[in-house]
């Protein structure tokens, strides 16, 4: 039995529970960002194995192009924010920071 | 027969790299197993015909956002060692959590599995490399979005710095 559309889909699928499991469960923010990094990473399986088993279908890269580059953004923008958060609660457990401003 | 030792084995790589990432309690361990999932993604990527989106998965995951999230640890942690602790969360509440990412799981293979896909899969013969149809694509029909993306990188450095900068 041969590698198939489906095969693509169940790998993506557990790495889009792992993910989800690192979200709800970690408590320290860049661990839950690395989360986040899982998920989409399974996202861009899915758009490429349809791209593939579609005739080669451009589009599903396309797609995987602009999610590359707006986990980029996110998880610089996401930095940004925890560095500042960690100047004022010495610490970045996210079930703890509760304020916006001390 | 080759490819489909290539597949067991990056899907193996990637699942058993993501498990470490999410059960590790130290969380170098974490960024690094972090670097194996990445890769073996990429590897996914050439076995499904994206040559272009392998090597731009390796450049910006490895090379750029790997490294912001080792330095995301490093900055924020008591670095006493290689050794630094995550916090983890009590033990009822990973066991809800595991259900509901295998609920998950289980649901989404279930789908994958029943349903009857109209696949029409590329030969390795038609295929030469993406990087021109794609080129094209970008400056044609999605023309917009990209220029929308230039921008929105734009705002998202300024936006960064002026929230990192030390007052």
């Amino acid at each position: 039995m041969g590698i198939g559309l489906t095969h693509y889909i169940v790998l993506s699928a557990i790495l889009f529970g792992l993910g989800i499991f690192a979200i709800i469960t970690r408590k320290n923010a860049v661990l839950v960002l690395m989360g986040v990094e899982l998920v989409l990473n399974s996202a861009n399986i899915n758009f490429i194995a349809f791209a593939k088993f579609n005739k080669m279908n451009i589009d599903g890269h396309i797609a995987a192009i602009f999610v590359i580059m707006l986990a980029a953004i996110e998880v610089a923008v996401a930095l940004a924010i925890v560095l500042n958060i960690y100047q004022n609660y010495k610490h970045i457990n996210v079930d703890e920071i509760d304020s916006l401003k001390d | 027969m080759l490819v489909d030792i290539v597949f067991w084995f990056f899907a193996v790589l990637i699942i058993g790299s993501a498990l470490v990432v999410v059960l590790s309690k130290n969380m170098i361990y974490s960024v690094f197993a972090l670097l194996f999932t990445f890769f073996g993604v990429a590897g996914i990527y050439v076995l499904l015909n994206a040559d272009f989106l392998a090597v731009t998965q390796i450049m910006i995951y490895i090379g750029g956002i790997l490294v912001l999230l080792i330095f995301g640890i490093m900055l924020t942690s008591n670095v006493t060692g290689v050794d630094i602790k995550s916090v983890q969360t009590g033990k009822i509440q990973m066991f809800f959590a595991g259900l509901v990412s295998i609920l998950i799981i289980v649901s989404i293979s279930f789908i994958a599995y029943s349903t009857n896909w109209k696949v029409s899969p590329t030969t390795n013969t038609d295929v030469s490399t993406t990087i021109e149809s794609i080129g094209k694509q970008l400056l044609t029909n999605y023309l917009l979005a990209f220029e929308s993306a230039s921008v929105l990188l734009l705002i998202a450095i300024i936006g960064a710095a002026l929230i990192a900068r030390r007052k």
